[in-house]
């Protein structure tokens, strides 16, 4: 991935230098080995700062919302997809943009690094497509393809949608053949296992807010969680609460979510909250016929209709 | 032992279903007293919120109604409340939500007797789950002091 992040530095300087944009959104060395960090590039004798490799997880369009100034961003897959959703929903104008699009091979699970490398990772490095983790259980070397995120695993675009500029090669697409196995495997559960199953995925919740802060689709100038006229949600860890916040917040992104999976990336706890999400980018695929972001200029799920949308369940 | 009595919160549109409500009552057509309800001015004003709300105080069931798809008083609001309950059901049930505790319907404010059938039929399916438990949030009333 070192010649992409060589072409992502280089467009970038010639955007800056030329002053056709104010800022370039990308990502720099993280302070951590395992992660990136975003940036808000100024200069271009800063964007030899910029890297691009396998622990860019986070989706920049999440810096993008309700900007004035011309920005260039750089955009995987995914992040190109909620960058359309952004533009749908007004909270930025494709004309202040220019989107340097990144054809994407996925990201590596931070969590799988660090149980390879047997706690926490001190070093990581990556040659083509193999990554090396150093860590207590010694220096480890695997590929790329063994550590990805579940969700790069089902992803649906990994060619960015939309784009100004290319920073690399078309990558293939995949056709994973059952994007919803995880969904469907919840739907073979009965009601108390189902129950169960996200009590314990959801027990080491911290409510630190990391994963609504990450996702771009978490702009509110006031979340519900800090209303208090009525209070919709507690603020401590009780297991009802933490429940509720993540309903709620599932819900609020339900035909809206592109399932970048920065959201699990963000999270201290490595909870896995996409169990939520998954459900309802489901729904939207077989009621409605939706994957989001995929256009532009169309409306989201919840803010349309047909007048006949499937009822079976009303009475 | 005293039977289970469940309390079901409804949610009802002011110009089909909260009329039939009226209508059930002033033909006294007979259901059983488990329904709290709540007029709203439309089912379209319905929030996701408001459900969780209903069963983090402790709903057992929770029956949103409105009127028939073409009929809304604001031509579109329950078009797109459709849409939402979809989404919403879906989702409380896969979360561990019992199918039965959230029902829907669309009765028209003509419907008096359509509306003491479906009370009917909604509390005896709550009934038959039993309590929602895990649901609702334990509030701490009150502390005692030593
Ligand atoms: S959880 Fe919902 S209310 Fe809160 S920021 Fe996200 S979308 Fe907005
Ligand atoms: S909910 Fe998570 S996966 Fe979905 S768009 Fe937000 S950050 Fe991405
Ligand atoms: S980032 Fe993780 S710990 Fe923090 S609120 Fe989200 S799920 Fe909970």
């Amino acid at each position: 991935m070192a010649d992409v992040a060589l072409k992502i530095r280089e467009i970038a300087r010639e955007l800056l230098d030329s002053e056709k944009v104010d800022v370039v959104i990308g990502f720099k060395k993280g302070t951590l080995p395992v992660m990136s960090e975003p940036t808000i590039i100024r200069k271009a004798s800063d964007t030899k700062d910029l890297i691009w490799d396998a622990t860019c997880r986070l989706n920049l369009c999440n810096y993008l919302t309700g900007r004035k100034d011309r920005i260039g961003i750089i955009a995987k897959g995914c992040d190109a997809r909620n960058i359309v959703g952004h533009i749908v929903e007004n909270k930025i104008k494709r004309d202040q943009l220019v989107i340097i699009g990144v054809p994407c091979t996925g990201m590596a699970d931070k969590k799988v690094l660090s149980d390879l490398a047997g706690g926490e990772v001190t070093a990581y490095s990556e040659a083509g497509d193999q990554i090396t983790v150093s860590g207590p259980a010694g220096e480890k070397t695997v590929s790329k393809a063994d550590v990805l995120q579940s969700n790069c695993c089902t992803c649906i675009k990994r060619n960015p949608v939309i784009f100004d500029e290319m920073a690399g090669e078309p990558v293939e697409e995949l056709s994973p053949d059952n994007r919803f196995a995880d969904v469907e495997a919840i739907a073979s559960m009965d009601a108390a296992a189902k129950w169960g199953y996200f009590e314990e995925l959801l027990s080491g919740c911290t409510r630190c807010y990391a994963c609504k802060n990450a996702c771009p689709l978490c702009y509110c100038p006031t979340c519900f969680v800090d209303e208090s006229r009525p209070q919709w949600v507690g603020k401590g860890t009780d297991p009802i609460d933490i429940r509720t916040y993540h309903f709620l917040r599932a819900y609020h992104c339900a035909g809206r979510c592109t399932d970048c999976g920065a959201c699990e990336a963000a999270c201290p706890m490595d909870i896995k909250m996409r169990a939520f999400t998954r459900k309802s980018i489901k729904d939207c695929v077989d009621n409605y016929g939706w994957e989001t972001g995929m256009k532009e200029g169309v409306r989201p799920p919840l803010d349309t209709f047909k007048t006949d949308d499937p009822e079976a369940f009303i009475r | 032992m005293q039977e289970f009595e469940p309390k079901i919160i409804t949610f009802l549109c002011n110009w089909c279903t909260y009329g039939a409500a009226d209508l059930a009552g002033v033909s006294r057509f007979q259901y059983p007293a488990n329904m709290r309800i709540i007029r709203l001015p439309c089912s379209g004003r319905v929030s996701p919120k408001m459900v969780l709300s209903a069963f983090r105080n402790g709903a057992d069931g929770v029956w949103i109604s409105g009127c028939h798809p073409g009929d809304c008083h604001y031509i579109t609001g329950n078009y797109y409340a459709r849409r939402k309950f979809t989404l919403l059901k879906e989702m409380l049930e896969h979360t561990g939500l019992e199918p039965g505790r959230i029902q829907f319907s669309w009765i028209s404010s003509a419907e008096g007797v359509k509306f003491a059938d479906v009370a009917r039929t909604v509390i005896s399916e709550v009934k038959a789950l039993g309590p929602a438990k895990g649901m609702a949030k334990e509030f701490i009333m009150s502390q005692e002091v030593a």
